[in-house]
């Protein structure tokens, strides 16, 4: 059987069907199909594989970038917040203090404005005081001059109606007065 | 396999003869009088079926290569059709498959810059000969269209092309000094050195990457075919107690066939790194 299988083997061999001997059709079958699916993955799928890959890449960096964009702008707004957030209190801080000096420059004021009045007050009230007394002692003087020349008259008999006589009179008398007084007030 | 590869260059018919009786031998059921057909080399010469004797005759692997060259421009022109940033399902696999020629080969090996110029003729590589692999295990295909030589030779021609010129092109000195005198060597040595490296390098090179290739799917198909042709015999023509054998060799074609795929797609990813190495070693400024 072996010799059998041997030389019938030997035989197909020489029918060409060695598997290492190529048929022509053979190798230009297999060219073409080569050829076919070089060029299809040459100018087609790998062109197209190597673009989706840069675009994923430069997605990538760019979501990178915008992430880091994102992040500086949220530590910019927070530190512009925490300078308004000082500028903020200082401002209260200056507020609060013009406050308390315009408190205290009004109660001042007031003060002023209370202590002026007052004065005035007091000025008006000895002014009128003093003028009474002036017209009460001009009424007095008269009166009291009226009244001496009368009892003088009474008593010596005689008029003193001479105004000017009169008047000297008793302006002498109250001049002595006023003097012993003064003297007195001196004195005392 | 290489060695056998490599014995058959120098004895094709020979190894044919044992690889035809090392199969009679696995399945002494077979006679020639009863009902088993095992399988024989002839498989992978089917008759034509179009343009007979013409240059572009049209037979059972022909057809088999065609559709996988179909299947592959297929699902390469709808996975890259309309490409999303965030990929789906469908888009993800593609990109899984297209990574692992761009990353785990090309850039590894070459580099980002000679990784992107050799990427389209690695990629072509890997995906050509995995979907014609991958033929073998699918129903009513049923064989790798690497299995007939004209497949593994173009692609290997192809890897002897490249590596030369990327060699040549990068330096023709350095290329020449680095595969033929290999430096740290005492000069002497060259005589011996130097025509071993010249037929490794110039001659073995392709023919390896044939041969590797077309064996592996010319024994995987050979097995599948031996399993479940046993099988329909054991079950089908022999019947009663017998098909508890059947059992047995169905169970063996099953698990073959997984083999197979894993086969499929190693010879696709060792083709395409062995390329990517030849190109790697000729633009290398010092092995």
């Amino acid at each position: 059987m072996l010799h059998a299988v041997l030389s019938a083997a030997t035989e197909a061999a020489e029918e060409n069907t060695s598997p290492v001997v190529p048929e022509p059709y053979d190798i230009i079958g297999s060219a073409i199909c080569f050829i076919i699916i070089l060029v299809f993955f040459w100018r087609y799928a790998l062109p197209r594989v190597q673009k989706l890959l840069d675009e994923r890449a430069e997605a990538i960096e760019g979501n990178i970038a915008k992430a880091d964009e994102a992040q500086r702008k949220a530590e910019a707004a927070l530190e512009e917040y925490t300078a308004q957030l000082a500028d903020a209190r200082t401002e209260a801080g200056r507020i609060r203090e013009s406050a308390r000096e315009d408190g205290n420059r009004i109660v001042a004021e007031a003060k002023e404005r209370a202590a002026g009045e007052a004065a005035r007050v007091t000025a008006t009230a000895q002014a009128q005081i003093e003028a009474e007394r002036q017209s009460a002692l001009v009424s007095l003087r008269s009166e009291v001059g009226t009244l001496a020349i009368d009892l003088a008259s009474g008593v010596i008999g005689e008029s003193l109606s001479d105004d000017a006589k009169a008047t000297a009179v008793v302006d002498r008398f109250l001049a002595d007065l006023e003097a012993s007084e003064a003297t007195a007030g001196g004195k005392k | 396999m290489f060695v056998v590869a490599r014995a058959e260059l120098h004895a094709p018919k020979q190894e044919i003869a044992l690889l035809a009786n090392a199969l009679n031998l696995l399945v002494p059921m077979s006679t020639d009088d009863g009902g088993f057909h095992g399988p024989s080399i002839e498989e992978f010469f089917p008759g034509a079926l179009l343009f007979g004797g013409t240059p572009f005759e049209i037979n059972r692997i022909t057809l088999v290569r065609i559709v996988a060259v179909v299947a592959l421009l297929l699902v390469f022109w709808l996975g890259t059709r309309r490409m999303r940033m965030v990929p789906g399902r469908f888009q993800s696999l593609v990109e899984m498959g297209l990574d692992l020629v761009r990353v785990n080969i090309a850039d590894d090996l070459l580099g980002k810059k000679d990784g992107k110029r050799f990427l389209p003729l690695l990629t072509t590589i890997f995906f050509m000969v995995l979907f014609m692999n991958l033929t073998g295990v699918i129903p009513f295909l049923n064989i790798a269209g690497t299995s007939v030589i004209g497949v593994p030779l173009v692609l290997a021609i192809v890897a002897y092309a490249a590596f030369i010129y990327a060699g040549v092109k990068k330096s023709p000195k350095n290329f020449f000094k680095n595969s033929l005198f290999p430096s740290g060597v005492p000069w002497p040595v060259y005589i011996i050195v130097t025509p071993i490296e010249l037929i490794s390098t110039f001659i073995i090179r392709p023919i390896t990457l044939t041969l590797r290739l077309m064996m592996n799917m010319i024994v995987g198909h050979l097995l599948l075919v031996l399993f479940f042709a046993a099988t329909s015999f054991f079950v089908v023509q022999l019947g009663g107690w017998w098909s508890l054998l059947g059992v047995g060799t169905l169970a063996f074609g099953l698990v073959f066939t997984l083999f197979e795929i894993l086969v499929a797609v190693l010879q696709a990813y060792v083709f395409a790194l062995l390329t990517a190495v030849y190109i790697q070693l000729a633009v290398a400024e010092e092995h």
